[in-house]
Order: structure tokens, then sequence, then C-alpha cells
């Protein structure tokens, strides 16, 4: 058996989905922008997806939703043409986001504030999430966008929208929302909360890569960062991606009808591994599982270091994730598990799984029992469960940790 | 950056088989504890490096025989991933047999030579070589336990580089000698900075005594301040061709103010060095005259015959004096 549990990096597109966008290769190839009946072709499909997208999010018809490439595109949008039509032809200079968000967010705040943007990068509780009253408090009369993601992407941790929405709607402050770990996973009621702007990708819903879409409030003012053949209404240029549009427009529709019994479905297996996982001595699962999409687990492992967790997970063919220290290129620590407060040693020893609604229980059975056995083998190699003691003046220093 | 770049590296492919086989069965694994060794009369020698906070920690077993300083025996703990693993697995095969003061001798070099499969390609991809520093930290400190001294004093010389082991001399010296201007070049010449990075500038994984940027910019600045000095004393001991621009203006202005200035004052005029331009076979300075000596018929033929043969002996023969 082999399990992929990293749901959270990217799904396996839907069988049904791939069907939906196939002729859209071959058979209606045209383009959209043309005239003739080639183009025209694909036009009813085209609004059929945009539909499927608009009731997926209970989107107004007054608000655009604009294809993207990704979400990253759509993230970059916003932050970049906010700063051009708020920052450099406004009287703004002030972004609030936080600590936490997808580099797609992070790093390009980095980059505006070499710009010379003032950019206030939130904490996040010991929960992981953003507390509401502090983006209040930070939010001046020279802000112009608050930037927090729905959803977490490492803990699965849901951030209060709806009332950070309200503070920003209140104060006049654009809002933006990095949904990318919510749309599909989460209800979504556009009509409920005050967003201004959302990025979306489809591969996160069983949708292929390639694809994402930026919700704008009421058709709102945001130059584009395209430039070019004036495609989506001069919004976002480039040729129509008509198949992936497609495919998106019936990802989305999949993902989310009939979404609670989806999530029932997806938590109980989520809620019985996690059970299972907690029973292992000295470790823990990053917030309340109340407030947390219903696929993730970020769990910390004593003793273990996650990148050797997660080799020996691979070899018994589980697929899961962790932003701890050796794995990543930079070699730093889980910034995640550094922000939410846990001890800096904690911060090498997360593991994220990440569920789908395609996983199966025999797929948590096999988990469980293979989770368990790395466990086990790596605890007994473990320095941190070692017996004998050092010589004395043998004893390591502790470590001085760098990141950011 | 290239075409084999534009991917990310799979980290794992790059592992060799020894690096894959004793992750997944390390030898050496376990503890020795102080009853075994005293069974054997042998002395325990326990020590830790790193930290789980730093993602990476290893705790090495010796017994030692205490007549022949010889390790008997050499088991390891580790917290850390994969290459950790399997470099402190191959750091106790190769301590077993030596003695404390051969073991001092090994390096990550030899631990990471040791994991390969064959001599020529490495064992692990570049931002895991410093994996294998742990190894020779760890098995310093155990021979400063086991000897009574402090594990400083087996460095014989500053270790900028661990991964690759470059010291700060080396680096100092292929600066100067290759005029080297940019980091890049730095790791090119001497694989320093070409792996963890953390030697490259703060904020890296690990805090450094000594980073790459601030040794060039000072090897750079010691450079500069050299040549000017070189520059300055040359001046100072007459070679007017190998002084800078400005000295050489100086010296010739402190040359007329001298010798020249004051006839030319006496007669209502003055003069100034506009500019020197010095080519192949001369050095050209350029004069204007000011006041009396401007349009005076000698300012063509005496005066200046005289500004340039005062000039020509007290600086260099070969200069030429132009008027403009």
């Amino acid at each position: 058996m082999q399990v992929y549990l990293d749901n959270n990096a990217t799904t396996m597109v839907d069988p049904l989905v791939v069907e939906e966008m196939q002729p859209f290769f071959s058979e209606i190839y045209g383009n959209p922008n043309s005239l003739h009946k080639f183009g025209t072709a694909s036009h009813h499909a085209l609004r059929k997806a945009m539909d499927q997208v608009y009731k997926a999010l209970n989107a107004g018809d007054d608000d655009d939703i604009v294809f993207t490439s990704c979400a990253t595109e759509s993230n970059n949008w916003v932050l970049k043409s906010v700063f051009t039509d708020h920052i450099v032809n406004g009287d703004k200079n002030h972004i609030i986001t936080t600590e936490v968000e997808h580099p797609s967010v992070y790093a390009a705040c980095k980059a505006l504030e070499e710009e010379g943007v003032k950019v206030t990068y939130l904490p996040v509780n010991h929960q992981g999430i953003v507390e509401a009253h502090v983006v209040k408090s930070f939010i001046t009369d020279k802000t112009a966008l608050v930037s927090i993601m729905w959803a977490s992407n490492e803990t699965g941790m849901i951030n209060p929208i709806k009332e950070i929405g309200e503070i920003c709607k209140e104060k006049g402050v654009l809002f933006h929302t990095d949904g990318v770990q919510a749309v599909g996973k989460i209800p979504i009621d556009l009509q409920d909360v005050h967003v201004d702007f959302l990025s979306m990708s489809a591969h996160k819903f069983h949708g292929p890569k390639g694809i994402g879409a930026l919700y704008i409030r009421k058709s709102q003012k945001l130059s584009p960062l395209l430039h070019g053949g004036e495609h989506m209404g001069g919004r976002r240029s480039g040729t129509l991606n008509v198949p992936y549009i497609v495919a998106m427009g019936k990802a989305i529709e999949l993902a989310t009808t009939n979404l609670e019994d989806k999530i029932a479905s997806i938590r109980a297996k989520r809620d019985r591994l996690e059970d299972a996982l907690l029973k292992l001595s000295d470790t823990f699962v990053v917030g309340d599982r109340d407030n947390r999409t219903p696929n993730t687990i970020l769990i910390s492992i004593k003793g273990v270091e996650g990148e050797g967790m997660l080799w020996d997970l691979n070899n018994a063919l589980i697929g899961a994730s962790t932003g701890s220290a050796c794995a990543s290129e930079d070699l730093q620590a889980n910034t995640v598990m550094l922000a939410i407060g846990a001890d800096s040693e904690l911060a090498h020893t997360g593991i994220r799984l990440s569920l789908s609604r395609f996983t199966t229980d025999e797929e948590i059975d096999y988990t469980i029992e293979h989770f368990t056995k790395a466990v086990n083998r790596l605890r007994a190699i473990s320095s941190s469960f070692a017996k004998v003691k050092p010589t004395p003046g043998g004893e390591a220093k502790e470590c001085e940790l760098h990141f950011h | 950056m290239a075409k084999n770049d534009l991917l990310g590296a799979s980290l794992w492919d790059a592992y060799s088989n020894k690096v894959t086989t004793l992750m997944n069965n390390p030898k050496h694994q376990g503890e020795i504890t102080e009853e075994e060794a005293a069974a054997h009369g042998n002395k325990l020698i326990v020590a830790d490096f790193g930290a789980e906070s730093c993602g990476d920690a290893v705790r090495l077993y010796w017994e030692v025989d205490p007549k022949t300083d010889v390790i008997v025996n050499s088991k390891f703990k580790s917290f850390g991933c994969g290459t950790a693993i399997a470099s402190s697995d191959v750091m106790t095969e190769l301590c077993i047999g030596k003695t404390v003061q051969e073991a001092v001798k090994i390096t990550n070099i030899d631990v990471e030579f040791a994991l390969r499969d064959n001599p020529e390609t490495p064992a692990v991809p570049p931002q895991k070589m410093h994996c294998s520093v742990m190894a020779y930290d760890v098995i310093k400190k155990a021979a400063a336990l086991y000897l009574g001294v402090d594990s400083e004093s087996f460095e014989e010389e500053i270790i900028v580089c661990e991964c690759a082991r470059v010291s700060l001399k080396t680096l100092q010296e292929v600066i100067r000698l290759n005029d080297l201007t940019t980091i890049e070049q730095i790791t090119d010449y001497t694989k320093a900075g070409g792996f963890c990075k953390s030697c490259i500038k703060p904020g890296g994984h690990e805090k450094r005594e000594y980073y790459l940027v601030d040794i060039l910019r000072d090897t750079r600045r010691e450079m500069d301040e050299e040549k000017m000095k070189a520059a300055a004393d040359a001046g100072s001991k007459g070679s007017f061709e190998s002084m800078t621009l400005v000295q050489q203006i100086k010296a010739i202005d402190a040359e007329i103010d001298e010798s020249v200035r004051q006839f030319l004052i006496m007669d209502g005029g003055d003069m100034e060095v506009i500019d020197v331009k010095p080519s192949d076979d001369y050095i050209d300075v350029y004069i204007r005259y000011l006041g009396a000596c401007n349009g005076c018929a000698s300012s063509a033929t005496g005066t200046l015959y005289a500004i340039e043969s005062t000039l020509k002996e007290k600086l260099s023969k070969k200069i030429r004096v132009l008027p403009i």
C-alpha cells in the first residue's frame, strides 16, 4: 500500500475533472477571443466554469473572479497593485500581514519593504491564529492593505476572517486573504464575510496545477499585473487557459457539493489518525481541532528530527511533509512552530499529515502502524532518549537559532 | 543559475548508497555504559555536540584503553536527518582502533569521503555537507575530555568554512593572489561557502565567528590601503612615475611653490596646474598662466623652459610642460 498524506502541498486531480477538461485540448481548441466558431465553441463551457466558481464561493454578479495561473500570481497581483495604486499613487505607506504567511505573500511583502513600504508582520497566538483585536490595533490611517491567510498550510488553523473583515470595513482598509487552504476545504460565503480580495488555487482541491483565481469584491480598482491583450475584461491578459478553467470549475463544484458531508467524513478519519498518534508519548498537535481545516495535523514528536521521520515514512511509502530545518534548502526551523511559541527543539520535530476526500480508512490504519514503527525506530537511535549521560564537561551548549 | 538549477534538487536521490544503507541500518548505534567499560578496565568518554534546538544533535561514546590510548569501542546516538545518522555511524567506525591522538585528526572531509560509493562522487548534496561537520566537532570534544585539555587546542588554524575546511589564512591569500572581488569568486576558487552557506554572512543555519563577506571586505580594504601606502612611499622616495595622479599634482605644486612661483609673482603673474597626463614617452603637465604671465612673450620660451627644466630635474625626466 502507498499513502499520500501531503494534500496541503497538492492533490490528485479528480478523474472526473480530467474527463471534463479533456475535450478542450484537441477538439475544442480555438482561442476564445476569436470571432469564428472555433473560438466561440468554448464560451459555453467557460461560462459554466465561472458559474461553478461563483456559486461555490457565493460571490455576487457584481464581483469579479479572474482566472490566473496560480495563487502565487493572485497574491503577487494584489500586493503589487495595491502598492502601485495606493502607495506609489496614493497617500498610504503601510501593509499588515502575518509572520506565518505563505512565501508568495511573505516574500512579496519583503520585496515591497525594499521599495520603502512599511510592513507589519503580526504574530500568531499559541493556537497559531491571528487575533482580530491585534489586527485592529495595528491599523493606522496610512494602512493600505491587510493581507491574512484564511487557513494555514502548515497547521490548518483557521483565522477569524469574518471579524478581521468587519474591522477592515469599519476602518476603510482593503482586506486580502490567501484562501488557498480554505477554498474547497471549509464553507466559504463571500456574502457573509467582507473580503476585498481572495486568492485561490485549483490544485489544492483536486483540480490541475497551473490555474488559480482572484476574487475582487464589487469589481473594484486593482491595476493589472499582466498587461497585454485585454483578456478577462482587461483585468488579466493572457490567452484564457480553457481546459484548465473548465477543470477548475468542475473541481470546485465537486469539492463543495455536499461540503458538510465531505468535511464530516474527512474529519472522522483525521481525528482517528490524530488520536492514535497522540497515544505515542511526548507528542503534541498544534491547534484546537475544531478550528482547523478538517484534513490537517501538524504533530511534534520529541526526539525525532522531521526529515529523518519523513525518510522512514517514505520508506513505508507514506508521503508527508515537514517545514523543519534539515529538509528545507535554507536549513531553517519550522517558522510556524517558532511563531506559535513552541519550544525551539520542537520546531525541528514537526510532521504535517494532510488528508483528502480520497483518503481511505485502510490508509489511516496503515499510516498509524507505520508511523508508530518509524517513531520507535528513530527514538531508539535518538540522542534525546539516550540513557548514559555525557562525561562531565561533555555536555552540549544550547544552539543559537537564526531565522529571518 | 542555469538549466540544471531550474528544478529543485531531489535531495535524497543525491545520497550515496552507503548513506542510504547506514540511515536505514546504522551499525554502531547504541550506548556504552560505565559498567561495560570498567569491566574491560577501560575508560568511558561520552560527549555531546549540537542540540535538538539546532535540528542536529549527536552523542559519541568511546571506550578507551588507558594504557595505550586506543579507542577499542565506539557508539553513537543521534537526533538528526538521514545524513546526520549515517555520518555519525561512519565516524564511530573511523574512531575504532585509533588512538585518541589519531582520532583527533579525523575531519568531516574524511567522514564524507568514507560515505562515498566511489571516490569521485560526493556522498551527499552540497547543502548536506554540514552534517558531517558535527562528527568532527564531537570527536574533538571527546578527545579533549579524555586528554583533559581544551578542545580549541586541537585546532591549528581558524576554519572559516567547516564544510569545505577552508581556513582564514587560505581565504586571505586566495583573495589577494587572484584579486577576488565577489563571494561567488571565493566559492569558485576555494569551495568555501558552497555548501551549507552558514559562513557567507550572518543569519544562516549556524552562527560563525568569521564570515566571508567580512573577510572579503577587510582583505580588500587592506589591499587598497597597502596600494595607497605603496604609492605614498614611492612618492616620498622620489619615484614620480609610480605616484597616483593626486600625488603627482601635489608634488608638482610643491615643486612650483618652492622654485618657480615666487619669480612669477614678482613680475605680477602666477600659474596653476590644470592636469597631468602620463603616456609611454612623456608625462604631460598642463598649466595655465595667470595675471601678467598671461600673454607675456617669455611665457612660451624662457619661463616655460625654466619651469620644465625644474620639474624635470626634481621630479621626472619624462615631464613635458604644456601651457594652455
